[in-house]
């Protein structure tokens, strides 16, 4: 679905289904050089059970206009603005890596509107260490090989995502190379890890959270160590749930996250997920 | 900077996609030798069909030994995931009809296996699909052959059988400029040779028959997406950018950014088609790839000596190895596959056909047979066997001549090749 979001061109993905506002609504942000498809299992189950869904592309990633933006706040603001183009006045906001800063950041700015918040794959503060945040800039193709080499805790990920048959360290390289060249945003990368690495506010946005919320972490992630989320579990009061995975984990195992979501979303949305096709 | 990076090449070959089976601990691949998979209820067989999550349900489709064999030949190709197929025809036919309907146009090169060129060339234009043959250095060619038709470009790592060796860099850049991909036969090379989509492919398939399952018991193919191809922003396909009636107005590009291909294959091609690969051929094809390093060595080894005495032989008018600098494709060889050339080549015998039906018939080591990659060395007469349906011109236009005879180099040793080939020479030699 296209919208026009700051007056610039927006791309949400529904879930193979035509956009319902009038549903309870789930709102998946992506990571860092990732887009939507990184959710097309989950944000399809949801739009197939009772949800409306919107799996964003952020600006500057592959369908919604550039330039991408520079801070993680300045995201939060947009996705925000996406609900109202939308006509979406409460949704359960999910993200992952960089896109749980900007989910729980956009929970913090406007906690009326969030009826839940779920971060994958998180930590705060998540810090870029300088050599891939230099290497991001100077060589972005290898910094993408070397981030996709953190990413997995496994050769061998079944049932693999979004199907069998696929590589998932070749899909993830593919993936965040297409979004490099998508818009020839040559800095792309460096934009994306320079916005996580500079976003410190997170234990005080976890505070002005006012929703159920939780955190779903990798035992095996390498990108943002489980241990670096404590706090903000404190912060947020969030329930913890664990999952065995590298950083990738929706990749690597889509199962557990759907299950995990379901049941999140169960609680927080206040409809029968497990009904209604 | 310091940190983990991903496997090689040999750990792959024996790893990618595979782990000790959760249920039995097995370590070697399970073959799944099952038609379907049991839904767990109503809802997951729903959420399995409508593609809400991942999973096996019937064979046709996919299954989990097939599975692991094709995120394995992804990963040493360095693509995003693969389609196994039931012969390396049934992976270019899936590449192809993925792509292309009636009505549309293909460019390929001239110097194909002769079960290619019949598919191109008789066959799908009989299903309205034409297309244009050019010779795989002709850069003009390729260019001047494109109409707002075509679908892709198409041609071999190792041209069959005179080893043309196609510069992918150039002609994936022609394709790219006018918005295609370009798709390569690698059965020749293996990725262990040759990685294509390092030098721009986006498409690759395999017969795996060949070296991949590397022992002549089974009949395979493999497709790989290298997922570069942006098929979103390409006008030409709206088989994966627009929405598909047959699956519920799906937009394969919506959901899948770097697989949208893939899908399609998956989800419209193997569905309707049905050339899928049994899950037995899978595990014997993914024994084979464990030992693909090992074997493309000693294969390459083995065919250097042989085309080093063949190239000395009085009774050799020409050798067809890229690697001999009176080749055409040598500097190009030099570029692309300086690991090798692969172990399938062709030479010219002197003297007539009946000495040089005297000369297959003589050697004992070498199975004469239509076939190639396999262990064992083969030997064949393709202008009476795999290219006896082209004309004359098309002959020439593939490099093979009446004495041409091809020659698959298997891993025997390599003193042993040399001597049934002697002997075979002094038994023609006498037939004069």
């Amino acid at each position: 679905m296209k919208l026009t979001v700051q007056d610039r061109e927006a791309y949400a993905y529904t879930g193979g289904r035509p956009f319902d506002p009038t549903l309870p609504c789930v709102v998946f942000v992506h990571g860092a050089m990732n887009d939507h498809s990184v959710w097309t299992l989950l944000a399809r189950w949801f739009a197939h059970h009772g949800h409306s869904v919107l799996a964003v592309d952020l600006p500057g990633h592959m369908r919604s206009a550039g330039p991408a933006l520079a801070s993680v706040e300045a995201m939060a603001d947009w996705l925000l603005a996406v609900m109202d183009a939308a006509g979406v006045q409460r949704a359960a906001l999910v993200g992952h890596s960089m896109g749980s800063l900007v989910a729980l950041a956009a929970a913090a700015q406007a906690p009326e509107r969030a009826t839940a918040l779920a971060m994958l794959g998180t930590c705060v503060p998540m810090p870029v260490p300088q050599a891939l945040l230099d290497l991001s800039l100077s060589e972005p193709l290898a910094a993408i090989a070397r981030v996709v080499s953190f990413s997995f805790s496994t050769l061998a990920a079944k049932p693999s995502y979004p199907g069998p048959g696929v590589w998932l360290r070749g899909a993830a390289r593919a993936l965040m190379r297409q979004v490099l060249a998508a818009q020839g945003d040559a800095r792309l990368f460096h934009t994306d890890f320079t916005a996580c690495n500079r976003y410190t506010a997170g234990l005080q946005a976890g505070s002005k959270v006012s929703c159920p919320a939780h955190l779903v972490l990798g035992a095996f992630d390498q990108m943002t160590n489980p241990k670096g989320a404590r706090a903000l579990a404190d912060a947020l009061q969030a329930q913890v749930h664990t999952v065995a995975a590298g950083h990738q984990l929706m990749a690597e195992c889509p199962d557990a996250i759907l299950h995990t979501l379901r049941a999140v979303l169960r609680d927080e949305v206040g409809v029968a997920v497990a009904g209604g096709r | 900077m310091a940190g983990p990076s991903d496997p090689g090449f040999d750990t792959l070959a024996l790893h990618a996609g595979a782990a000790p089976d959760p249920a039995t601990g097995a370590r070697a691949v399970p073959i799944h030798l099952t038609t379907s998979f049991v839904f767990e209820n109503s809802e997951h067989a729903a959420s399995l069909f409508n593609l809400e999550r991942s999973g096996h349900v019937y064979s046709r489709i996919s299954n989990p030994t097939n599975a692991v064999l094709e995120e394995r030949i992804a990963a040493l190709e360095g693509g995003v995931g693969a389609v196994a197929t039931a012969s390396g025809q049934a992976a270019l036919h899936l590449a192809l009809t993925t792509l292309a309907g009636a009505g549309s146009h293909i460019v390929a090169s001239s110097a194909l296996y002769g079960g290619s060129h019949n598919l191109l060339h008789y066959t799908l234009a009989r299903f309205g699909i034409q297309t244009t043959f050019v010779k795989p250095g002709d850069v003009d060619a390729w260019r001047a052959a494109i109409r707002p038709e075509t679908k892709l470009l198409f041609g071999e790592t190792l041209g069959n059988p005179g080893l043309d060796v196609l510069d992918i860099p150039t002609v994936s850049a022609i394709a790219h400029d006018a918005g295609l991909p370009l798709l390569v036969d690698s059965t020749f090379t293996t990725p262990w040779l040759m990685k294509p989509f390092d030098f721009g492919a986006d498409l690759v398939y395999h017969s795996a028959t060949k070296f991949l399952g590397g022992h002549g018991t089974v009949i395979g193919g493999l497709v790989v997406d290298g997922g570069r191809f942006d098929w979103h922003r390409a006008d030409r396909f709206p088989e994966l950018n627009q929405p598909y009636a047959g699956f519920h107005g799906m937009v394969f590009s919506e959901e899948s950014t770097d697989g949208a291909f893939l899908l399609r294959a998956r989800r419209e091609g193997l569905r309707d088609f049905g050339a899928c690969m049994s899950p037995h051929t899978a595990w014997l094809i993914l024994q084979g790839i464990e030992t693909l390093p090992l074997r493309m060595a000693r294969h390459v080894e083995n065919t250097r000596k042989v085309v080093a005495f063949l190239a000395g032989h009085a009774m050799v008018a020409g050798v067809g190895y890229p690697e001999l600098e009176g080749h055409p494709s040598h500097a190009l060889a030099k570029r692309l596959l300086p690991r090798g050339c692969g172990a399938v080549f062709s030479f010219d015998l002197k003297g007539s056909r009946q000495q040089g039906r005297a000369f297959i018939e003589a050697l004992k080591i070498f199975s004469h047979l239509a076939n190639v990659g396999d262990c064992r060395s083969l030997v064949i007469h393709p202008a009476s066997t795999t290219h006896f349906r082209m004309d004359d011109a098309a002959l020439d236009a593939a490099g093979i001549t009446p004495g041409t005879i091809r020659l698959s180099i298997g891993l025997e040793d390599a003193d042993d090749l040399v001597d049934d080939l002697q002997r075979a020479f002094k038994v023609a030699e006498k037939a004069a």
